[in-house]
């Protein structure tokens, strides 16, 4: 430890015995590089070199062309609908799951992050056998003239199933770590239900919060497979963004495919951004959290 | 109540855990039992010659083997990229570290497509491996490309808290007691973050097993070559065959069921070892 702080004047050379030698750190960092160059940044820039590969003109026109700008209001439509619900959920299971101690609580957990391990494809047929012409409810819906399957409804339906657990499973530990004593406290000295919440905990979990719908609205606003199978593809109708993607690629239209597709890349980047920032800001009272424990 | 559930003065746990129930109920638990109570429909030896047909067994072959050797990958990289990002310094490593999560972030769709256009045969990449001989897009490698770039943060996300949890004196003693780098990487560290290790690799395969979006524009989707299982199951609905579709999706959630209790286990091998640490 005292290594690090000698003066780094001292003409002696030193080896540290838990370091590598230079050759090696430089080795590793430029494959670790090199695979991440391959892999991530060069298919991360293409998006935007295809995109304004024919000028600007032609970037703009495939942006602001009427079908694009239908699958834009679709997009934020589905996720201005499926973000909140899931908000709502999340932070509701989140007071039930950390604030008390009941049986069959991990199995609850568990249940939550169903929709993660299921296939964007599945997810999306499930809602087929349910609402579809041949599913469950599809002839009484049929008869009273509702259409779920191939409308904006199931395209709802499918987002809210794959990002159900995005900003439960950020709550979750974040909560459980803050214990009960500040909401015990402040319940003792008479406050109700909404005040000690508001008052109490959402300042303790608002940056958690926060990030959890960050990562949710991002996945809602570019899911593909699960929005796919409801959708029906009717261009200007039931269009989202990543669907109009497919559509223009498989027109070969590459350049306003890549236009569009550039629209995804940025929101992606700006998610990340946002989530850096944020991510410094969540601090979990790790010591605070085994206090409790041994309580 | 007393059993179910221990004393608290804190309110609201009755609505807070009664709407959690209903909604999951309606959004997660009835959807997904529907897939299993319509393939009830059919009889167990329709239900068994649905999912073993040549093309369907054709696709689980290519589902499987590329996001297994893809998951192998990142594993080995993920590795790579979590030990650089947690022992090293150097230029833009910020940068790089929040670039890792791009996968989870950039729509499928859109990685999909960048990604054929990268490796075909005229793209930046496919048109220096097309004299080789080797294509990418339009074949099984190219779905192992897809994957590839899916799972590629999963491991690096497991290892990295592990990485730098480990106590330097640990790696302090080991060469006080004469092991060289190699050997207490090998008999220290790399015995401490295996657990995390296999966690992000059985996440990487499950998550690869059902990917759509990425995979479709890259694969060429021909069948028996290069169609993977979640494709058939939209061309059986394209085919209004809900039979079929079913009984194939079945078959996806049983496997990601399994590998979700393998997850949960390696997660709480892994929660056991560093609590023994």
């Amino acid at each position: 430890m005292n290594a690090t702080t000698l003066p780094t004047t001292s003409r002696v050379r030193r080896t540290r015995a838990t370091q590598e030698p230079a050759w090696v750190r430089w080795a590793l960092i430029g494959l670790a590089l090199a695979f991440l160059t391959l892999f991530l940044f060069v298919p991360l820039i293409l998006v935007f070199y295809e995109a304004l590969k024919k000028g600007v003109d032609v970037y703009f026109a495939a942006i602001i062309e009427p079908d694009a700008l239908s699958a834009i209001r679709l997009t934020l439509t589905v996720a201005a609908i499926a973000v909140p619900l899931n908000l709502v959920f999340g932070v509701a299971a989140a007071w039930a799951i950390a604030k008390f101690e009941f049986r069959g609580k991990n199995l609850l957990i568990t249940l939550i992050d169903l929709p993660f391990s299921v296939s964007p494809v599945v997810s999306g047929l499930i809602y087929v056998l349910i609402f579809g012409l041949q599913g469950w409810l599809g002839p009484w819906l049929a008869e009273h003239d509702i259409k779920v399957i191939f409308a904006v409804t199931g395209i709802v339906l499918a987002t809210v199933f794959v990002t159900v657990p995005f900003i439960a499973r950020e709550l979750i530990p974040l909560m459980q770590a803050q214990g009960t004593e500040e909401e015990e406290a402040a319940v003792a000295l008479g406050a109700n239900g909404w005040q000690t919440f508001s008052r109490v905990t959402l300042p303790n979990i608002k940056w958690g919060l926060l990030y959890g719908t960050i990562l949710c609205n991002a996945r809602a606003m570019g899911e593909f497979g699960a929005v796919s199978v409801v959708s029906g593809h009717i261009r200007g109708s039931t269009n989202t963004l990543p669907l109009h993607v497919e559509i223009l690629y498989n027109e070969y239209n590459f350049a306003a495919a890549f236009a569009v597709a550039s629209l995804l890349a940025l929101l992606a980047l700006v998610t990340l951004a946002l989530k850096t920032m944020v991510e410094s800001r969540i601090t979990q009272p790790k010591e605070n959290a085994n206090e409790h424990r041994s309580a | 109540m007393s059993t179910f559930k221990q004393h608290s003065i804190l309110p609201g746990f009755n609505l807070a855990l009664g709407f959690t129930l209903l909604y999951l109920s309606l959004i997660v638990l009835i959807p997904l039992s529907a897939a299993f109570i319509r393939t009830t429909e059919l009889t167990w030896q329709e239900f068994w010659f649905t999912v073993t047909t040549p093309r369907v067994l054709a696709s689980y072959r290519l589902t499987f083997g590329a996001a297994f050797a893809a998951a192998l990958v990142n594993a080995v990289f993920g590795l790579l990229v979590a030990w650089v990002l947690v022992r090293y310094r150097f230029p833009g490593k910020k940068l790089i570290d929040a670039l890792v999560d791009l996968p989870f972030a950039l729509p499928t769709a859109v990685a999909g497509i960048a990604l054929t256009a990268l490796y075909a045969g005229n793209g930046w990449i496919g048109q220096y491996l097309e004299p080789l001989g080797i294509k990418v897009a339009f074949t099984p490698i190219g779905v192992f490309v897809a994957l590839t770039f899916i799972g590629l943060p999963f491991v690096v996300r497991t290892v990295q808290p592990v990485l730098e949890d480990i106590e330097s004196e640990l790696e302090e003693a080991a060469a006080m007691l004469g092991a060289n780098r190699l050997q207490t990487f090998s008999r220290i560290i790399f015995p401490t973050i295996f657990p995390a290790l296999m966690t992000g690799f059985a996440l990487a395969f499950a998550r690869a097993i059902g990917e759509y979006g990425s995979v479709i524009f890259i694969a060429g989707n021909m069948p028996m070559v290069s169609e993977i299982t979640p494709l058939l199951i939209i061309t059986k609905l394209e085919q209004y065959d809900y039979a079929g579709a079913t009984a194939l999706a079945v078959v996806m959630l049983v496997i990601s069921f399994i590998l979700l209790l393998v997850i949960n286990l390696l997660q709480w091998w892994g929660r056991r070892r560093s609590a023994l640490a």
